[in-house]
């Protein structure tokens, strides 16, 4: 039983120690009979490579600046939006509802061309904002708070606050999102994976090397050195090693956070 | 006079704050939909516009009805991506399944120790990017004396060049689609095994029930609910496929194009030869599929609900 199991953590783990020594080995150790499975002596050589071929650290910082800015939006509006649906009473909230789930069956693709003209015509290819904006509109994220707040927030709370004359927005941002926080963190993971992760609609909008995101930036590298494999290696290396140590850190959070999605 | 008055103030005060307080709802849940309207429904609705006209992003749009719908279903490279798409999707997901339910009743094991930690292991690689895990496997399966055509040699067998063929392509692909989300189902079963009470496995054990009768008489149909859900999962990211073969086979889709899936064509048609009208084309058949499958998937799960209801 631990055999299957040993084969299993083999196979998940040694392709992200493969990239770790390989950052630092010469291209030809890719191909090698035996394989070489230590590290080489050619981690600057190929560090240095990397800096000169693609705009690394600007491709992070573009990531990282995309990533927090959606999942602060999507986090602050999903959970305005989930806790309304959840604890107000108005006219229509039904249909709103289903709206946003029937939203949720259609795929993101279908938009795609249409999408790339709007921002067109907005001067927004090539900007960052076309890969922000667009994903404020969460369904996902509404639904989650919502059925998040369905439990977290008793509907006492909220009563006592309005007969205290709280206004609307105090009894969301002083009531409600304090209960809220757990589930939020989840959908908070759950956005910057996501966000991070982004390739396609990234490679589409932009078209400058000082905005690409480090997705887009690491598949242009694909695609002019396709066989300097030490130098690629060693770039996708140092740009997985933030998200690699982020979820070791938080393992127990990520993994709670990405699976629990799937129960409702 | 004086009380009347604070009275109506109250009065007053009440009714301006019912007021706000009716019309907050609205302002809170209005972000979605002002975005959505913008970046989501005028795109799909004018989506189905554009794949009625022929345009090259710069000159004027020509209305051609139905043209991009003829040429497309003669098109054989489109067909091609159809049946490719379908093939690493099928290739992927049932070995998928039975991997991830195999990892999950290991690690619902009570023999099994140390679980925070294969789990952890076996999630590692959903959370690393598409892109990553597509360059790392793409070098892997690449090159001719690469490590995964040393692993085969020690099994006696010859090595492949993967990518110089459809098939191995795509095996390729779905071999990379299986090591992403394996951990990920993995954990989804495994919650789905912890939800089954303990008191039926007693009482299949009293019973004298073998374990493998167990496993298929007891939690597999428990497990149905969240079996679909995978399902559903890896269909409809199975039909959108496009990261992994475009980076493993640097956009070609390799020797045959056996990686050339139906996301891959469209980006292809659209953004690399400006076929704008013929991209929103294949996205509307795209969309058609997904609905189609969703439709399937939603009367499979009613029905398998309803048959639940039944024996209970």
């Amino acid at each position: 039983m631990y055999g299957s199991l040993v084969i299993g953590f083999v196979i998940s783990v040694f392709p992200f120690y493969w990239l770790g020594i390989m950052s630092s080995q010469k291209s030809s150790a890719a191909y090698q009979f035996p394989p070489v499975l230590h590290p080489g002596k050619q981690f600057g050589i190929n560090y240095i490579h990397v800096l000169q071929n693609m705009p690394f650290f600007g491709s992070m910082a573009n990531s990282f600046y995309v990533a927090s800015i959606t999942t602060i939006l999507v986090m602050f509006f999903s959970s305005l939006a989930g806790y309304a649906f959840s604890k107000l009473e108005f006219r229509g909230r039904r249909y709103l509802f289903g709206f946003i789930l029937l939203t949720m069956m259609v795929p993101s693709q279908l938009s795609l061309v249409p999408l790339f003209i709007i921002m067109t015509k907005i001067g927004w290819v090539g900007s960052l904002n076309a890969l922000i904006v667009p994903s404020i509109a969460n369904a996902f994220g509404i639904v989650w708070m919502r059925q998040y707040a369905e439990k977290a927030i008793p509907t006492e709370l909220i009563s006592s606050g309005k007969i205290d004359g709280c206004t609307p927005f105090r009894l969301y941002w002083n009531i409600a999102l304090p209960l809220l926080l757990p589930g939020l963190a989840a959908l908070g993971i759950f956005t910057f994976m996501g966000s991070w992760n982004d390739y396609l609609w990234p490679l589409i909008i932009l078209n400058n090397k000082s905005q690409y995101t480090i997705q887009v930036a690491l598949g242009m590298l694909v695609g002019v050195h396709a066989t300097d494999y030490g130098m690629l290696l060693n770039g996708t290396f140092l740009a997985t090693i933030p998200l690699i140590v982020i979820f070791l850190v938080f393992n127990k959070l990520f993994i709670s956070s990405l699976t629990s999605g799937a129960f409702k | 006079m004086s009380i009347l008055q604070v009275e109506q103030d109250v009065a007053e005060a009440r009714k301006s704050l019912r007021a706000r307080l009716s019309f907050a709802p609205y302002f809170f849940i209005s972000p979605f939909y002002v975005v959505f309207l913008a970046f989501g429904l005028f795109p799909m609705v004018y989506s189905f516009y554009l794949s009625m006209v022929k345009w090259d992003g710069l000159g004027p749009m020509n209305f051609v009805g139905f043209t991009n719908f003829q040429l497309l279903f003669t098109d054989p490279q489109f067909w091609q991506s159809v049946s490719n798409t379908f093939i690493i999707w099928f290739e992927s997901t049932i070995p998928l399944i039975i991997i991830a339910i195999t990892i999950a009743v290991l690690l619902n094991s009570t023999l099994v120790r140390f679980k925070a930690f294969w789990r952890a292991a076996f999630f590692l690689p959903n959370v690393t990017s598409l892109v990553t895990v597509g360059i790392v496997f793409g070098i892997l399966f690449g090159t001719q004396f690469g490590l995964i055509n040393y692993v085969l040699s020690l099994a006696g067998m010859h090595a492949i060049q993967w990518f110089n063929y459809p098939s191995t392509t795509q095996l390729a692909v779905a071999f990379v689609i299986i090591w992403r989300w394996a951990g990920y189902d993995s954990l989804i079963f495994l919650a789905g095994l912890q939800s089954i009470p303990e008191s039926l496995y007693e009482a299949a054990r009293v019973d004298g029930a073998s374990r493998f009768r167990t496993f298929l008489y007891i939690t597999l149909p428990l497990l149905q609910p969240v079996l679909l859900f995978t399902v559903v999962l890896s269909t409809i990211g199975g039909m959108q496929i496009f990261t992994e073969p475009q980076i493993m086979t640097n956009g070609s889709g390799g020797i045959g194009q056996g990686g050339l899936t139906i996301v891959m064509y469209l980006y292809n048609q659209a953004f690399q030869n400006h076929s704008f009208g013929y991209g929103a084309a294949i996205a509307v058949v795209l969309f058609v599929i997904i609905v189609v499958f969703s439709a399937l998937n939603y009367l499979i799960t009613t029905r398998f609900q309803s048959q639940g209801a039944d024996i209970e």
